[in-house]
């Protein structure tokens, strides 16, 4: 009986030892045929933090282009600052879907690009000349698309712009407004980056264990969740009228400038696949990344060449997206079908990634108890 | 034979296995409740979401927003009665209940383990489980250290139909040709303590799925058998302890560990009872009164004809997926209710398109505005989820103005490492489907086959 009851309880100790992982984080002691560290390296190393640091360059050159154009607003600092700024939203596209650490905890993507903004809100801010930009009700006033907004909506010529930076009653109220949404951008930008070079990126390495809250689990659901809502609905099915029974050519992302939105979305869609295929960030190199994985994964299962179908759909969503138009918004005013057409592209890769990929990788969305009926 | 079986319903036996399986069923689940509550569940399970699945028949069955809480700790008290023994019949009837209410209030929660639970517990309501050992028995000032032998046995009969279904539905080629879905799952834990580094080798994902199809079909006969029971109990300890550690199943193995020790005999039990009775004060001595607990002749057939019915369905409602053309997997007809229990590794996708049937215009639904992730992963595979969906969808956009509302969907899944493919047919108005427990026709068949039971 002694025995039986010590039994149990050995039983019964060993299993709480060996399920409290479920809750926490856990320290990895097995070995691991695929070096699931080593693919968390390599994007952390050669993809995340050089894009970011490359981004966090592009706003420091978007900074001093802002004040460069405040103290002495004309045609050429205009140019310049448009130019900083067009190249800034392209890097942006680099980084906006690691939504993970601090940039999580900053909610860092609705702080720096929701579109469509909100006008009547930016000249409310403009003439009462204070705004906190840090409350969640402002995050349509601020961003990549409040900027597009200051330098391409208000006017339709160059000088018709700078007459709002450079008239005597408002001009200094427009000027303060600019500086401060390119203050708080390049402040949000510091503190991810800053984050991820002090610290995270050890953490995120180190955080290799396969729980829901585990990098790769993060990383994947932040990859898919990304692709899904800001690359197919937001620059391509909203705008499409996907989602609605009518179109919004005015909820493309960089609406005002026009003819950036397509390149935006160009830009997006590559680094969503070079993060797949672990492509070293503006480099040829590539390393270990979920497709490895899922080729790894497949010679146990010998299922269908995922990462190869999945690399398709990424080709062919893009051949699709090369016959639109530059500028998404006449897309869709004068002809909407091949935006459809790209959508449904576009669509074909959720299913790939978000029940194929998830299934082989076997990540979890929820902690709940569940088995798998 | 009928003579047999008539003097087989004549043995008593003693009563403590029923009284001990009774205290430890009712911590179980009064641990069960806490669990559930304090991860924060019933919130997000069924406080919060907006929309709920109903199974069949059983739509008048909805949470009840924060008084959803009141049900859960009704059913959590009534499980402490049920340990105690006090009032029992009232506790077990309670419990069975709020326990089946709560399972019944979305089938997005659905598990073999919860299924099991409620018919374990409504077989309890007519078992003296309280004859011994309990406060009734100290109320009463009777207690009866014997009842009818077949009262225990019906509990070990619902065990080894437990164990033996869910070892016949492994007989299938996914399971034991190509390992799946352990293939999938297994490797995925390559982080767990000791066992992580053989979590990739394939000849462990064969190993675990062979010796879990035998565990199943033999472990209710090694029980049986006094010579083998010890060598049987280990068994399910370990086997138990590895689903725990490798997948999320909560309590259940706990549960299953404590319920297969009403095969050991008495002896044992009374055992265990005295080590309670001395860490809780308990004069033992006046529960072994060696009296004998009769039913009344009218009781007894009627409790016999009811238990033996319920049997009778408990043996055939998990085959009634006969009854369905398709892969039972992929259609899931006939596949809850029938001890199916992890042999497969599903996942989804359903996209769904309202359109105006008049003018054609068509949009997509953001299933995040109705449904929680959990919910969407479940829909997206299950056909009657999908349907009762889509007649939300139909209602709700109707009531939003939209006219001559058409529903239709786009859904892709896989199953077991197989490439997703479309699931329900995309021309179909599933607004115009009924739900029945007839074959949907809309199901798109499965494009591959597998063999077995």
């Amino acid at each position: 009986m002694k025995k039986f009851l010590l039994s149990i309880l050995t039983a019964v100790l060993f299993l709480s030892a060996c399920s409290s992982g479920d809750d926490n984080e856990e320290q990895v002691t097995g070995k691991d045929a695929f070096d699931r560290k080593g693919m968390l390296i390599n994007i952390a190393d050669n993809i995340v933090m050089p894009a970011y640091h490359n981004f966090a360059s592009d706003m420091a050159v978007l900074k001093t282009t802002t004040a460069d154009f405040v103290a002495s607003a004309n045609v050429n600092t205009l140019l310049n600052l448009r130019s900083a700024w067009s190249e800034a939203y392209i890097t942006w596209q680099t980084v906006s879907m690691y939504e993970i650490g601090k940039a999580e905890e900053l909610s860092y993507r609705n702080f720096m690009n929701v579109y469509p903004t909100n006008t009547t809100g930016i000249e409310a801010n403009i003439s009462a000349g204070s705004y906190d930009l840090t409350t969640v009700s402002q995050q349509d006033e601020q961003g990549f698309a409040a900027l597009d907004y200051l330098i391409n909506g208000l006017s339709d010529t160059n000088t018709g712009t700078i007459e709002f930076y450079v008239d005597s009653s408002d001009g200094a109220k427009y000027k303060k407004y600019l500086t401060d949404l390119v203050e708080r951008m390049d402040i949000l930008t510091t503190t991810v980056v800053a984050d991820w070079t002090n610290g995270y990126r050890d953490t995120f390495v180190a955080n290799n264990g396969s729980s829901a809250t585990s990098s790769l689990d993060k990383l994947v659901n932040d990859f898919i969740f990304h692709y899904e809502k800001h690359l197919r609905a937001g620059k391509i099915g909203i705008p499409a009228g996907v989602f609605t029974t009518e179109t919004f050519d005015n909820k493309v992302e960089a609406f005002y400038k026009g003819d950036l939105s397509k390149t935006l979305f160009n830009a997006n869609l590559s680094a969503m696949q070079d993060l797949f295929n672990g492509k070293h960030y503006a480099s040829t190199t590539t390393g270990a990344s979920f497709s490895s994985y899922l080729d790894f994964l497949n010679t146990i299962k010998n299922g269908e060449d995922l990462s190869q179908i999945i690399n398709d759909q990424f080709d062919l969503s893009r051949s699709k997206a090369s016959s639109l138009n530059e500028d998404f918004s006449d897309q869709v005013k004068t002809n909407n079908t091949p935006m459809l057409e790209t959508f449904d592209e576009l669509q074909k890769n959720v299913v790939f990634l978000k029940v194929d990929m998830l299934q082989a990788f076997s990540v979890r969305v929820d902690f709940v108890d569940a088995d798998g009926d | 034979m009928k003579l047999h079986l008539k003097k087989y319903f004549k043995n008593n036996t003693e009563a403590a296995p029923l009284a001990v399986f009774r205290v430890f069923f009712g911590i179980m689940m009064f641990l069960s409740v806490v669990r559930f509550w304090s991860y924060g569940w019933i919130e997000k399970l069924y406080v919060q979401p907006k929309f709920f699945f109903s199974y069949y028949g059983f739509e008048f069955v909805q949470p009840i927003g924060h008084l959803t809480y009141v049900i859960f700790a009704l059913c959590g008290l009534s499980a402490i009665f049920v340990a105690l023994g006090y009032k029992y019949r009232l506790a077990i009837l309670l419990f069975f209940l709020s326990f089946t209410y709560i399972e019944l209030m979305d089938k997005t929660t659905y598990l073999n383990h919860y299924y099991f639970i409620s018919v374990l517990s409504f077989l309890m309501i007519f078992l003296p489980a309280n004859a011994y050992y309990s406060f009734d028995a100290k109320r009463k000032g009777i207690s009866f250290q014997k009842i009818p032998q077949w009262t225990i046995d019906s509990i070990k009969l619902l065990l080894i139909i437990v164990y033996l279904y869910a070892g016949l539905a492994k007989l299938n080629s996914d399971w034991l040709v190509n390992a799946m879905p352990l293939k999938i799952w297994l490797p995925s834990k390559y982080d767990i303590p000791v066992l992580g580094y053989l979590m990739h080798q394939e000849w462990i994902h064969y190993f675990f799925s062979y010796s879990g199809a035998i565990y199943d079909l033999s472990i209710p006969f090694l029980l049986m058998y006094k010579r083998t029971r010890v060598f049987a109990f280990m068994l399910v300890v370990i086997f138990h302890i590895l689903t725990r550690v490798l997948f999320p199943i909560g309590m259940f193995p706990y549960v299953m560990i404590v319920s297969t020790l009403v095969f050991f005999d008495s002896n044992f039990h009374h055992r265990v009872l005295k080590v309670l009775s001395r860490i809780f004060r308990i004069r033992k001595h006046f529960f072994d009164s060696g009296k004998t607990l009769k039913f009344k002749p009218r009781q007894k057939e009627i409790v016999l004809s009811f238990l033996s019915l319920f049997f009778v369905i408990q043996l055939f409602l998990p085959f009634r997926y006969l009854l369905y053309p398709g892969e039972l997997f992929w259609t899931e007809e006939g596949y809850r209710f029938s001890w199916r229990v992890m042999l497969m590794e599903k996942a989804g996708y359903a996209n769904f398109k309202i359109v105006d049937g008049k003018t054609g215009k068509r949009f997509y639904v953001d299933n995040d505005d109705f449904l929680t992730s959990f919910q969407q992963k479940q829909m997206a595979t299950q056909p009657d989820f999908i349907l009762q969906y889509a007649h939300f969808l139909k209602e709700h956009f109707e009531n939003d103005g939209h006219q001559n509302v058409e529903v239709y969907v786009e859904s892709y899944v896989a199953l077991n490492g197989r490439l997703s493919s479309q699931y329900i047919d995309p021309t179909v108005d599933l607004g115009k489907q009924k739900e029945s427990f007839k074959h949907k026709n809309w199901i798109i068949p499965f494009k591959d086959e597998i063999k077995g039971l």
